[in-house]
Order: structure tokens, then C-alpha cells, then sequence
């Protein structure tokens, strides 16, 4: 199974030269043509810097499930799930086409939902991924209408005819809202904050799955949007505010909860925060040594990020618990895994010569090329080296504390890991250093990832060493708050906890489990409280409004309704029989008095049919007409055979006067649609065609199953599903009653 | 007595006309639904005429049991031109020929119609044998 992602990986590296010389590689399936949708993929330097990371990091995180998820029950669903997650990631950062991003982006949102609730026996596991799902589909849905949105300006969903144009948008009307859709759906997936609760709950799912969806790669389809849609949506001040805002706040609220951690997941998930808001931050900045910044600071952390979750699930898997209170001085009893956590943990804290150091250079490199006053560049700087230096920390806690610190004893001796287990982790740490050491390899596509985000860049040369440069200096000086965070962190655990007023979480639930069940409840008790009564005056007069509005809206009341032509007497004979019938069905007494009215109302108007040509209404009209008799009687078993009195002669006054009103506006609307013609009649085309194309001479019934049939198949989808229906209510009922005996 | 001697008499003649209308629904008044109304009608007839246990004996099936054939037998006919590349309900005829020069044309209408009647029937005969049920 891991051969498959590694394959694929090799063959993208086999494509790298082609497609960085500026070749595109491409596919396009037709999907629906009539709306100009379709399956297009094509790979850039942008996406194929992502796909290696889906497919390479995949085919790692594979090979380790096999030795963590061993004995577990369920593998067949867990590696399937995996897989589409695999083929979803690698839809989103191939596809060229907008609406394919949306389809494979949900795809990813689903299979997500499905690994979190891999354990789903188990009440918490459901409650997160229904968090995450709530969430990251909720930005689903804003893509969507932000992709029809640039379709309305582009004329297109084909994301090369957008990209052709960036500048139509930023002077369209609809920009904001584009902007701010793309945005919702960028932030939700990349948990920014305040959508960023649904990343430390999805912690409940198995280890493999944090490493590669909640560290490596799902997470990161948020920054790839952004970095997709840069050149169109990017350059401005709403651009620049929000991301800068949101991303300092993201990273800073996740450095900080980082520190206040005990499980080992929860830390990785909370820096997770914090590096994606970095990354959406830097972004923001809008410059050229920015942009390549973030591309680093990805790269860089989904290797160290992804090797240190492998490595907590090492320890879960040894030692039974991932709280770093419990655990301490793992090295000697595991010097492998102690060795390759260095290696990761390291690139975390930056030290020098790995690739999270050249990341850290970057970044703070980047913020000296940004063009704003003095004092915002302060600020950034300020809240960057906070947020590393917790990121700091936190790597000490993870690649030191864990193995080296005095901690309490182990209880029981750990379970060694496999070299299944081992090795990922050691792979991602190791590349984390030797892209520290010849950070040059990754020039070419950098540089051209960099062309995709940014048009008018100017190429990128990743040093290992810069010298004594003034980012040097800042490192040190996150290095020396990191050290000292360290040092107080027994006393960070300590503080008490988060004011719950500004817990997100606090009311993220509030609301799904308090205040929507609580709606719901109340819309159901208002509408539906069991009165026949109701239920038929709320429609009527829903109907009423809607119709009778329309109606006077359009002014079709002016249209002369009834027609010049004159009636012959049968014809007026049978109306006027058709009103004392159904008016003597209003005011029977006795329901059997009712059903004989009704069934005369019924046989009148077959007549009606009759005369006017249409046999196979009356032949149905008259059918039915039987059948309804022999239901009503059944029904009425089970009433009273008289009605009874209506409460108050006031409700009754009522009835009548919604009566009459529904009568009038239907009438109307049935005079008016037989006076007015809008478009030409379909008549015409169904006589003339039902011959030659449904080859019968009953237009009806060719209209019915042919022409029209799949109204047809709706129809009796409803009908088949109204009488089961009633059939489930009949059974509760003889239930319940079996239930009192 | 007599009804239910009627009744069995009926219903022969009952369902040979429900099927008659099902298949001259192309050309002249009749269809799936009407031909479906005849059918339960027939059956209903038995109903009356003894009980609803034997309505259910004489049906052989349950009812709700029409219901998925009918709905399956509509989409199958509405699908399949999707396997020869053609639109979803694209419909395709057949003649058939009966002895006599007579003969009328089959095609995927005419089951999409058969699976009409079957859901008719269906629902008419759930909804009627239900309730005749309670009130026993």
C-alpha cells in the first residue's frame, strides 16, 4: 500500500525538471459541459511542492500505521479512508479548475471526519469530528459561493483563465465578498483562530492521522488556497489586514496554549496553530521574501512536525500515556527513537543547519524587506520571535525533557518500538537536517512555487549560513526566551486556566449543543403542534401570500380573464351543480353526508373533463374517485360520524374567510395563467412530437412517461414514500397501544 | 354471497383491463396509473367481498414490497441509455409484432409505465389493506 504514494511520488520527481523548465502537466475530463464544468487537473511547481509532501509524507505515514495500528480493529476502513484522504489532498493542489477544488476540498473535509471517528464507538471521538466537519464544511460552503462568485466576473471556473487576468477582480464590485469567502474557507481549514478549536480535538484520532491530515498536509490546503488565488486576490489592504491580523492572533494564541499542555498530541496540535498562523501572516505581508518564507516554514514543518507526532505515537505506543509530567529520561530505554525525536525536535527549535533554522531566518528576513513604518515592523517582529520562542520550548519539552529530564520512573519497562515505527520519523527528522545543509535543492522549486503565488518575482537562493546578519541576532534571541520559557514552563502549567468568556470552545459548544437544539425546539413547537387546524391554515395562507403577492406584484389582475366566447347550457349546468356539491360538502353535518358531496364534486368534474376532451383525466378523475370513496370510509372508522362543533363562532367565521380567500386567489390565478401566455406554448411541440419521438398517439401518456417522465419518477418516489410513511405511523400506533395493555 | 361470487368473477376481468390499459396508454386513453387504479381496484374488490387477509393471499406478495420494483423497474428504464451513451431517459422502440398484422411498438416508456402501475398499486393496496387491518 505505501508502494503506491512512493511510486507516485517518484514519478513527480521524474516530472520536476519538465514541469520547473515551465511545462505544464495536465488532464481534463469533460464533467457537466452543459455548465462548462469539468475534471482539470494540472501540475505546477506550486502543486507538485505540495504533492510531494501528500505523497511522500503518505507513503511514511503508511508504513508506520502498519506497526502502530497493529491488532486494531477496522484496518480495512482506516487504509481506505487514508487513501481517499490521499487522492482528495492530491485532487485539491492539482486541480485547475475551481469547482474540481471545491468537490476534492469537501473530499478531504469527509475523509477527515471519517479518521477522526475512526474510533467511533467512543462518544468524544464522535463529538470532534463532527467539530471538524461542522467547521471545515462550513468553509466548504464559502468556497463554493466564492468560486461561483469568480465565475460570475471571470465568465470561467478554469483557474489558468483566471490566473490569466489578476487584475479584473480587485476593481470588481464583488471583491469583498470573494475575498472574504476565500478567506473563511482558508482559515477553517488551516484552523485559524477563532475557527481553530476543531485541530486539538481532532487529536482524538489515531497518531498516524494528526501527523499526516492535522500536521503535514490537510491543514496546509488553507495556505495553498491563499497562495493559489494570491495573485488575484492578494495586493490589498483587506488582503493584507486580515491575513496579518488573523495570523499573528492565530500564531500567538497557539504558541501560548502550546505552553499550558500536558499531552504530548495536544502540543504538537496547538504549535500546529501557531506555524500555520505564521505562515498566513507572512503571507499577508505581500512581499516577495515573505512568500518564499512561508513556502520554507511549510515545507519545514510538515517534515519536523510530522516526524515529532510519529514520534509522540512511539511513545504512546511504548509507554501507554502521552503526558510529559508522567514521562522522562525515554533515551536510555529507547536511544533510537530519542535520537531521531533530536533530529526533528531540533529543526523545531531552529538550531542552526537545520531546515527550521533557514525557515526562522526567512522569516525574520522577510519582515526587514516589508515596506510599512517602523513601528508595525516592531510589532511583527515583537510577536514573531514570541511565537518561535514558545515554538521553542515547546521543541526542548518534546526532543529533550521526554528523553532526557528527570522524570518519574516508568512503572512498567516500554514496549520497543518496531523499526517500522522508528524509521518515518527518522526519514522526516533526517531530511529536515540535510535540507538544513543543502537547502539549494529546493531553489528550483521554491522559486517557481514562489512565480505561481507572486507573477513578478525574481527567483530564490536558499542559503544554509547567511552570516552575522541581524535575523542571526533575533534567533538568538528566541533561542534565549525559548530557554527561559523553558525554564518557567512547570510554572506555565500551573496558571490558572483561560477565562471561559473568551473560550472559543466554550461556545462553539454552547451554541451546537445549547442554542440550535433550543431553535429547533421551538420552530417544531410552533408549527408543528399537532392541529390539523393549523397545519391547514399555515399552507393556505402561506400560499396565499405567495401566490396573491406574486400575482399583484406582476399587476396580471388587469388582464381580461374570462374569455368573450359563450357557454353553451350543459356547460353551465354542470358549474352550478359543481358549486351546490361542493358547497353542500362544506356544510354537511354527518361525514358520510360529506363523502356523498365530495364523490358528487369528483363525478362532476370527470364530467367536466369529459367535455372538454380530456378522456384520460376523467378516466383517472373517475378511478381515483372510487378508490378515495373506499379510503375515506376506511379512515372514517375511526371518527365519530358526526363533526364535531367547531369552538367558537369566531374560529368558524375565520375558517370561512380563509376559505373564500384561497378560493379567489386560486381562482384567479387559474383564470389569469389561461389569459396570459409569457412563452410559447409547449403545447404545440408535445402533439406534434408525440408521435415521432415517444411514438404514441396519447400526448398525455407520452408527456407523462416520456416526455416529462422524470417528473413522473419524482412523483411516484413521493407518492411510494407517503404510503410508507403511513404505514410507519399506523404500526407506532398499534404499538403504542400494545404497549398500554 | 353473491358479491364475493361477482367479485371472483370480476376479477379476471378486472386485471386483464388494468393491463390492457397499461400497454394502450401510448395511443389511446390509459397508462401506468390508470391501469395501476384498475389493478388495485380488482384486488380491493376481494377485499370487500371477504377479507383483507385474502386481498393479501390473492396479491402473493406484500405490498410495500411493489413499491422498490416499481421505483427500480422506472430508474433501470430511465438509466439505461446511459449505457449506450445516451442522455438519462432517452427512449428507444421496439415493434412488435402480434399474429394477425396487429402489433404495438415496446420500448423503454412502456416499462418506465410498468413500473408506474407497479408503484400505484403498491401504494393503493399498502394504504388500504393498513387501514382495512387496524379496523379488524
Amino acid at each position: 500500500m505505501a508502494a503506491l504514494p512512493l511510486a507516485f511520488a517518484g514519478l513527480l520527481v521524474s516530472w520536476a525538471p519538465a514541469v520547473l523548465a515551465g511545462e505544464r502537466r495536465g488532464m481534463s475530463i469533460a464533467w457537466v459541459p452543459s455548465l462548462d464544468v469539468s475534471l482539470s487537473f494540472s501540475l505546477d511547481a506550486l502543486s507538485l511542492l505540495f504533492s510531494l509532501l501528500v505523497t511522500g509524507i503518505g507513503a511514511l505515514v503508511i508504513l508506520y500505521s502498519i506497526a502502530y495500528m497493529e491488532g486494531e480493529r477496522g484496518l480495512g476502513r482506516y487504509y481506505a479512508s487514508l487513501a481517499l484522504f490521499m487522492l482528495a489532498m492530491l485532487g485539491v493542489v492539482t486541480a485547475a479548475n475551481l469547482l474540481t477544488l471545491f468537490v476534492f476540498w469537501e473530499l478531504t473535509s469527509i475523509s477527515s471526519y471519517l479518521l477522526i471517528s475512526f474510533r467511533h464507538e467512543e462518544k468524544e471521538s464522535q463529538e470532534s469530528a463532527l467539530t471538524a466537519l461542522l467547521i471545515t464544511g462550513a468553509g466548504g460552503l464559502a468556497l463554493l459561493v466564492g468560486a461561483i462568485l469568480l465565475r460570475q466576473v471571470y465568465g470561467t471556473s478554469d483557474l489558468g483563465g483566471i490566473l490569466a487576468q489578476p487584475g479584473l477582480l480587485r476593481g470588481h464590485p464583488y471583491y469583498g465578498w470573494v475575498l472574504g469567502l476565500v478567506l473563511l474557507a482558508a482559515f477553517t481549514k488551516s484552523a485559524q483562530a477563532p475557527f481553530h478549536i476543531w485541530l486539538p480535538r481532532a487529536m482524538v484520532a489515531p497518531t498516524p492521522v494528526s501527523a499526516y491530515l492535522h500536521s503535514a498536509t490537510m491543514v496546509k490546503a488553507g495556505l495553498y488556497l491563499l497562495l493559489r488565488l494570491s495573485p488575484v486576490l492578494g495586493g490589498t489592504a483587506g488582503w493584507q489586514g486580515a491575513l496579518l491580523s488573523i495570523g499573528t492572533l492565530s500564531m500567538l494564541l497557539g504558541a501560548w496554549r502550546a505552553l499550558r499542555q500536558r499531552d504530548l498530541k495536544a502540543i504538537l496540535a496547538y504549535t500546529t496553530i501557531s506555524v500555520l498562523g505564521m505562515a498566513v501572516a507572512l503571507l499577508g505581508l505581500a512581499v516577495e521574501q515573505a512568500v518564499v518564507a512561508a513556502l520554507v516554514l511549510i515545507v519545514a514543518h510538515a517534515l519536523y512536525k510530522g516526524a515529532l507526532f510519529l514520534v509522540a505515537g512511539a511513545i504512546d505506543h511504548a509507554t501507554g500515556t502521552r503526558d510529559v509530567a508522567a514521562l522522562g529520561g525515554l533515551a536510555l530505554r529507547m536511544p533510537v527513537l530519542a535520537a531521531f525525536a533530536a533530529l526533528a525536535a531540533g529543526s523545531m527549535a531552529g538550531v542552526p543547519l537545520t531546515f527550521g533554522f533557514l525557515a526562522k531566518e526567512a522569516v525574520y528576513a522577510s519582515v526587514e524587506a516589508w515596506p510599512a513604518a517602523d513601528l508595525q515592523a516592531g510589532a511583527v517582529i515583537l510577536f514573531l520571535v514570541a511565537a518561535n520562542a514558545c515554538n521553542v520550548a515547546a521543541g526542548i519539552v518534546l526532543g529533550y525533557r521526554v528523553f532526557f529530564g528527570a522524570g518519574r520512573p516508568q512503572a512498567a519497562k516500554p514496549r520497543q518500538p518496531s523499526w517500522l515505527m522508528l524509521l518515518p520519523a527518522g526519514v522526516l527528522g533526517g531530511i529536515s537536517w540535510l535540507l538544513g545543509l543543502v537547502p539549494g535543492m529546493l531553489d528550483g522549486v521554491v522559486a517557481s512555487a514562489l512565480a505561481a503565488a507572486l507573477p513578478e518575482s525574481h527567483g530564490v537562493r536558499l542559503q544554509a549560513w547567511h552570516g552575522l546578519t541581524w535575523p542571526l541576532a533575533l534567533s538568538a534571541a528566541t533561542w534565549t526566551v525559548g530557554g527561559a520559557l523553558y525554564g518557567l514552563w512547570p510554572r506555565l502549567l500551573r496558571l490558572p486556566p483561560w477565562p471561559s468568556a473568551l473560550s472559543v470552545s466554550k461556545a462553539y459548544d454552547g451554541f451546537v449543543h445549547q442554542a440550535l437544539p433550543g431553535l429547533a425546539v421551538r420552530v417544531t413547537r410552533a408549527f408543528q403542534n399537532g392541529s390539523l387546524r393549523n397545519y391547514l391554515l399555515t399552507i393556505l395562507l402561506v400560499a396565499v401570500l405567495v401566490v396573491g403577492g406574486a400575482l399583484s406584484a406582476s399587476g396580471l389582475w388587469a388582464v381580461p380573464v374570462l374569455s368573450q366566447e359563450g357557454y353553451t347550457w350543459p356547460e353551465v349546468a354542470m358549474a352550478v351543480l359543481l358549486l351546490a356539491a361542493a358547497l353542500a360538502a362544506a356544510v354537511a353535518r354527518t361525514r358520510l353526508g360529506a363523502i356523498v358531496a365530495l364523490g358528487a364534486v369528483g363525478s362532476l368534474v370527470t364530467l367536466v373533463y369529459v367535455r372538454f376532451s380530456a378522456p384520460d383525466l376523467a378516466l383517472t378523475q373517475l378511478l381515483i374517485e372510487s378508490l378515495g370513496v373506499i379510503l375515506l370510509l376506511l379512515v372514517f372508522h375511526f371518527l365519530p360520524p358526526e363533526f364535531g362543533e367547531v369552538a367558537s363562532k369566531r374560529r368558524r367565521g375565520a375558517d370561512v374567510a380563509v376559505a373564500a380567500l384561497v378560493g379567489l386567489v386560486m381562482g384567479t390565478l387559474v383564470l389569469v395563467a389561461n389569459g396570459v401566455q409569457l412563452a410559447p406554448s409547449v403545447a404545440e411541440y408535445y402533439v406534434a412530437q408525440s408521435l415521432p419521438l415517444a411514438h404514441g398517439r396519447n400526448v398525455v401518456n407520452a408527456i407523462v412517461a416520456d416526455f416529462r417522465g422524470f417528473d413522473t419518477l419524482g412523483e411516484i418516489t413521493v407518492l411510494a414514500s407517503a404510503a410508507l410513511g403511513l404505514r410507519a405511523l399506523l404500526r407506532l400506533r398499534g404499538k403504542g397501544r400494545g404497549g398500554r395493555r | 354471497m353473491i358479491l364475493r361470487t361477482v367479485a371472483r368473477l370480476m376479477l379476471p376481468i378486472l386485471l386483464l383491463f388494468s393491463i390492457f390499459l397499461l400497454l394502450r396508454g401510448g395511443d389511446l386513453p390509459g397508462g401506468g396509473f390508470a391501469g395501476g387504479l384498475v389493478a388495485a381496484a380488482a384486488i380491493t374488490l376481494q377485499m370487500v367481498a371477504d377479507d383483507a387477509a385474502a386481498a393479501r393471499r390473492l396479491l402473493g406478495v406484500e405490498p410495500q414490497a411493489l413499491l422498490p420494483m416499481g421505483l427500480g423497474l422506472a430508474l433501470v428504464s430511465a438509466a439505461l441509455p446511459l449505457i449506450w451513451g445516451q442522455p438519462l431517459m432517452t427512449s428507444r422502440f421496439v415493434h412488435l409484432a402480434l399474429p394477425g398484422g396487429a402489433g404495438f411498438e415496446l420500448g423503454l416508456p412502456t416499462l418506465f409505465d410498468l413500473g408506474v402501475y407497479l408503484v400505484v398499486l403498491g401504494v393503493a393496496l399498502l394504504v388500504i389493506l393498513s387501514l382495512a387491518e387496524e379496523e379488524e
